[in-house]
């Protein structure tokens, strides 16, 4: 059992309020993704979670039980760090073990959760090994080791990826999905970037200076973002805003169209516009279009798409798929 | 230094440097080793002899010898012990926040400022003094009769002293090791359910031991030559209670103006000086490896 939930929990530091009055619930075997730009209070929501800092007020119940007050230890929690936090004088093995040891486990029934760990984790190889003699990649792993032999009652996750080559990144998120997956265990994973949102949150949780702007499936906020904020920030590239008569044309303030929703033509079409620069990725090509008075506009392409600077075209958004905002910054629906 | 040519040059510059120090050195110890072989005394006037093996004969066969080997394994496994425990209590005291922390800070470094026979001196006139100390002052307070601390424990009381030196050293070596343990390491240790004795033995101790050897190499080669403390405070006694390997080669040489003597006695030093610095780095090399 997993089930967390913030009950108007509040953080200070000094007289900085880092997180005012914020209500989160998270169900038992949730994948949850904590998104936000830096410095928003990501961190400090997790450690207030695994209690490694003191709520300023309000209440953390786990499992229905108020644990406010419980040291880390006693909530039942693994957490995995950014920087690993592996002991560097002890090996793989004890690393692992550590939790064990500390619980009072038998040294054989230690050794056979470490086994079937590091079976898991692809580690057998390594587990005389000290963590300075890792890669990153198998340090990430010995701290997921570490935290899965205790068998908690959730996860989680401080940018766990964030120290790790693009190419290990994707792999590792492979590895986490699918670790969630066979263990079915709650995971609370932050992260700032938005692809690792996207791809493995059942959940995903906004936040913006300490305040939660959305929360729901990484689609709903696709398709339906409440807010300018939650709308800028996911979607890659960032979804373009227009104000003045094209929004007012709409009956908004402000409308917003994803790169990927904006049709090309060199022929005709709404808003005309010249190409400033053109960024072809291979499977999509990534147009920076100046269209006047709108600003500029980024639309998403086919890779074959051949256009170059100072090309003249014109885009025309699709239908449906524009997204109205008020003068607030607040979706209309 | 990558090249050939930048490693030969290196080489050159610094060796001025080096044979100052090699001169500095050699000249010294090899009068010392022609010493030790003559009978010269100052109170004897005529021709230097030749005396053998007869110096070192009679310094090491000397009852004094082997009870100033012992006093100086007291003297320095006991500032050793004294200094690495009370450096890592105190570095992990004074790693807490607190209020005045900088001050806090420099008060503790101060006695390393002190020269060694001033602080002797205040020890002895002030504190440990059995008329006019504040140990004294105290135990009268108590009721109980003062502890005459350099007659009655010589040595303890000149381990006390040195030990009080020698603290800041340790502490402060600690207490920036201690500072360069990662908090998230004890916060993952938190998490896995160490309690903080725990946390103490498992990550604090571990991450300490190369600063630990350190502090542990670093003083022994400077409590070997103990003596000023032992000048001023009880001259080595009573008797040679508190006479170390140093005081009794002074002793041989200046007190008895037996130079040949105590160049023999001298050398015998250097010899078990080095056996200690041999096993000491061994340790050292061990420890810092991993
Ligand atoms: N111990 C502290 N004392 C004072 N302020 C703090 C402390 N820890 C964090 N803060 C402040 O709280 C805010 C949120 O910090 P937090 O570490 O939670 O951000 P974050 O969302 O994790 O950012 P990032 O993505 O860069 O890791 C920041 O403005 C930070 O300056
Ligand atoms: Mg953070």
């Amino acid at each position: 059992m997993g089930k967390i939930s913030l009950k108007q929990v509040t953080k200070s530091f000094g007289d900085v309020t880092v997180i005012p009055a914020l209500d989160l619930d998270i169900e038992d075997g949730e994948f949850v993704v904590f998104v936000g730009p830096s410095g928003c209070g990501k961190s400090t929501l997790l450690r207030l979670i695994a209690g490694l800092e003191d709520v300023s007020s309000g209440a953390i119940e786990i499992d229905g039980v108020n644990a406010t007050e419980a040291p880390p230890s006693k909530r039942r929690l693994a957490m995995v760090f950014q920087s690993y936090a592996l002991y560097p004088h002890m090996t793989v093995r004890k690393n692992i073990a550590f939790p064990l040891k500390m619980a009072g486990i038998a040294p054989d029934e230690q050794e056979r959760k470490v086994q079937a760990a590091a079976k898991v984790l692809n580690l057998t190889n390594y587990l005389d090994r000290k963590p300075g003699q890792l890669s990153g990649g198998q340090r990430q792993r010995v701290a997921i080791g570490r935290a899965i032999v205790r068998e908690p009652a959730a996860f989680l996750f401080d940018e766990p990826l964030s120290n790790l080559d693009a190419a290990l990144r994707v792999n590792m998120r492979l590895e986490i999905t699918e670790l969630h997956h066979s263990l079915k265990t709650t995971m609370v994973y932050v992260t700032h970037d938005q692809v690792e949102a996207m791809t493995m949150a059942d959940k995903i949780v906004v936040l913006n200076a300490g305040r939660i702007e959305q929360v729901g499936s990484p689609l709903d906020l696709y398709r339906s973002p409440r807010n300018l904020f939650v709308a800028g920030f996911i979607g890659s590239p960032r979804m373009n805003f227009l104000t003045g008569p094209a929004a007012a044309a709409h009956d908004a303030t402000t409308i917003g169209v994803r790169p990927e929703h904006l049709t090309l033509s060199r022929s005709e079409g709404l808003w005309p516009g010249r190409v400033t620069v053109s960024e072809h990725l291979g499977s999509d090509t990534f147009l920076h279009v100046n269209a006047g008075d709108l600003g500029t506009l980024t639309v998403r392409a086919d890779g074959e798409v051949d256009a170059r600077h100072g090309d003249s075209i014109f885009l025309t958004p699709q239908t449906g798929k524009i997204h109205r905002f008020d003068a607030n910054g607040k979706a209309i629906a | 230094m990558a090249t050939q040519h930048s490693r030969s040059a290196a080489r050159l510059m610094i060796s001025p440097a080096v044979l100052l120090l090699l001169g500095w050195m050699i000249v010294p110890l090899a009068m010392t080793v022609w010493f030790s072989f003559l009978n010269y005394n100052l109170l004897q006037p005529g021709p230097r002899t030749f005396a053998g093996f007869s110096n070192y004969y009679y310094f090491l066969t000397d009852p004094a010898f082997f009870t100033a080997i012992w006093n100086t394994l007291v003297l320095v496994l006991g500032v050793l012990a004294i200094t690495t425990v009370g450096g890592v209590l105190l570095a992990l005291l004074l790693d807490q926040p607190m209020w005045g922390q900088g001050i806090v800070r420099i008060l503790v470094i101060a006695p390393f400022f002190v020269m060694p026979t001033v602080s002797a001196l205040v020890w002895k006139n002030m504190f440990m003094n059995p008329v006019n100390g504040i140990f004294a002052w105290i135990a009268e307070a108590l009721g109980l009769q003062p502890f005459d601390f350099l007659s009655q424990a010589p040595l303890f009381s000149i381990i006390l002293i040195v030990a009080w030196q020698w603290l800041p050293f340790a502490t402060l070596i600690l207490l920036t090791a201690l500072q360069s343990l990662d908090s998230e390491q004890m916060e993952a240790a938190e998490m896995d359910g160490a309690s903080a004795l725990a946390r103490f033995v498992y990550i604090t101790i571990p991450h300490l031991t190369r600063s630990i050897t350190v502090v542990i190499l670093i003083q022994t080669i400077f409590l070997l030559g103990v003596f000023a403390e032992i000048l001023v405070t009880t001259n080595g006694g009573p008797g040679t209670a508190s006479t170390n390997l140093t005081y009794l080669v002074y002793g041989q040489s200046l007190l008895q103006y037996d130079v040949g003597g105590g160049s023999a006695g001298g050398i015998v030093a250097v010899i078990l000086a080095n056996i200690v610095a041999i096993f000491l780095m061994r340790m050292i090399g061990k420890n810092l490896e991993n």
